[in-house]
């Protein structure tokens, strides 16, 4: 579905991404593991068309969309959680759920688009009206991942969906993910809490200081020695 | 001094502060939004007061006529300006920006006087002199004509942001650029609406102006400042501000021709600048920045 080739992308002279190769199959979780500044966010603002490659090839569907900018690249169902959340904070609930199908894909299917979220996520219908600042961290995370499937993507990169929430919360986010995977989209996981998105993916992929390190399925990763030392703390 | 002149003078300064108010907005838009600020807006106003007698004198046009033209004009003008010379500045340093903006008020503001001359034009329509009478207070007609109209592009422009779905994604550019660029929306092109937006803006604050005082090429320079000096004393990149403001002008403007003299009037309206820089920086309505 996704086909990641050779990717190198570079800050300046800093080189965050150093010939990458990734690939994510139609209806699979995979996570993207690595300490922090190992190229995790790098390569999925790339992928997103917010970073421009130096070298490498992005292929969706056997489209080639290296380069490409961000808002055709969603158009094409990409769709991206980033890190932060990233809401609008003075917009209300809905006006932010609005604009998440302002994509022509999501047009038609708005209404029947913005039910699934409400029922997904009820705490966001009874704060429809609320400015998004105002939401607690869990809801704003709720409401990033509302906003983005608002956009009809079939696949959705979360970039560390479950920082700063209290734990009960990361369950939940990651159960939506889980359930949202079930329904048929598919799924790119950056997440400190390493051994649960190992735990739920059926793909891991390692990255240390911009290289692919590992790859392998979840749980081989998992049961990996390397990999329980420097990501898991065992 | 009579409470009746006081009332006349009062109102007057109100009505033409609605135009200001317009103008103001524009450049309040421009800024909130892209984080450009449009040093040549005064001199784009003035190329609409220019456009607006130009069309008077030649074909007759009422400004109330001219006005979705002038405006439509100072659209294309904006989207063009944006599109082709400003996009490459936004993630530039500001020192780059302002060069670039001052340089394009200079052409205009040359170009207004190859093209018209130093001399100032005006409009002189049927209805210059008429005003109304209420009890003793006269309240001119032109002023209201101009101040309704103003006033009805303002409400306008706030129905767009509030209410359109491009006027909602713009304001969520201005909130949280990183957030829009994750949903897909076109910045870029978000951007060039938004310039262009202000810029007709300033064509339709522009074209009642020309209703309200005549036009010379050095009116644009005066006008930047004005503006500048409207939505920083309303706050920066606040939109209720940017109206505040511009009628806050007016009014000082007004009076300071009636208590000092006339030729006095920006003075108050700089002393009234550097008081709100002293005592509230982020402008009357503006947000403290956190």
């Amino acid at each position: 579905m996704l086909k990641v080739a050779n990717l190198s992308l570079a800050y300046g002279d800093a080189q965050a991404l150093d010939d990458v190769s990734f690939e994510v199959a139609e209806g699979e979780i995979v996570a993207l593991v690595g300490a922090n500044g190992a190229g995790k966010s790098s390569l999925i603002r790339a992928i997103a068309g917010m970073e421009r490659p130096a070298a490498g090839t992005i292929t969706y569907r056997g489209t080639e969309i290296t380069g490409w900018p961000s808002h055709k690249v969603c158009e094409i169902g990409i769709g991206q959680v980033a890190e932060g959340r990233q809401v609008f904070p003075s917009l209300t609930v809905l006006e932010n759920l609005e604009l998440g199908a302002m994509l022509r894909r999501a047009r038609a299917g708005e209404a029947r688009n913005l039910d699934r979220v409400y029922t997904l996520f009820p705490r966001l219908a009874e704060r429809r009206g609320q400015a998004a600042g105002t939401l607690s961290g869990g809801e704003q995370q709720m409401l990033a991942i509302g906003r983005c499937l608002m956009g009809e993507p079939e696949l959705i990169m979360f970039d560390e969906p479950s920082l700063g929430l209290a734990p009960t919360i990361v369950q939940e986010v990651l159960k939506t993910i889980r359930q949202l995977n079930a329904d048929g989209l598919s799924v790119v996981l950056v997440e400190q809490n390493v051994a649960l998105s190992l735990k739920i993916a059926g793909h891991g992929y390692v990255l240390e200081n911009g290289r692919m390190a590992m790859t392998g399925s979840g749980a081989d990763l998992l049961n990996d020695d390397r990999v329980r030392q420097a990501y898991l703390g065992l | 001094m009579t409470p009746t002149i006081v009332a006349t003078v009062l109102i007057g300064g109100i009505l033409t502060g609605c135009v200001y108010a317009l103008m103001a907005l524009g450049l309040s838009v421009i800024f909130g939004v892209i984080r450009v600020v449009n040093f040549a807006h005064g001199e784009m106003m003035a190329v609409a007061m220019y456009a607006a007698v130009f069309l008077f004198a030649a074909f007759g046009l009422d400004p109330l006529h001219a006005l979705p033209l002038v405006a439509a004009g100072l659209f294309a003008f904006g989207y063009a300006l944006q599109r082709r010379l400003v996009e490459p500045f936004v993630r530039r340093p500001e020192h780059e920006q302002f060069i670039l903006l001052l340089a394009v008020g200079v052409i205009l503001t040359n170009g207004a006087l190859i093209l018209f001359g130093p001399e100032a034009r005006g409009i002189m329509t049927d209805y210059a002199f008429d005003s109304y009478a209420v009890g003793d207070i006269i309240i001119d007609k032109t002023k209201t004509i101009a101040a309704i109209a103003a006033i009805i592009a303002a409400a306008g422009l706030l129905g767009f942001f509030r209410f359109a779905r491009t006027g909602k994604a713009i304001r969520a550019c201005a909130d949280n650029l990183i957030g829009a660029e994750v949903i897909g929306l076109d910045v870029k092109r978000l951007y060039t609406l938004t310039f262009a937006v202000g810029t007709a803006c300033v064509g339709v604050a522009g074209t009642l102006l020309a209703m309200i005082i005549e036009v010379t090429p050095a009116l644009g320079p005066e006008l930047t400042l004005l503006a500048f000096v409207i939505v920083i004393v309303g706050g920066l990149g606040s939109m209720p501000g940017a109206i505040f403001g511009g009628v806050l002008i007016g009014v000082s403007e007004a009076l300071a021709g009636l208590l000092i003299v006339p030729s006095m009037k920006s003075m108050l309206s700089f002393a009234l600048l550097i008081v709100i820089l002293v005592l509230r920086p982020e402008g009357l309505l503006g947000r403290r920045p956190s």
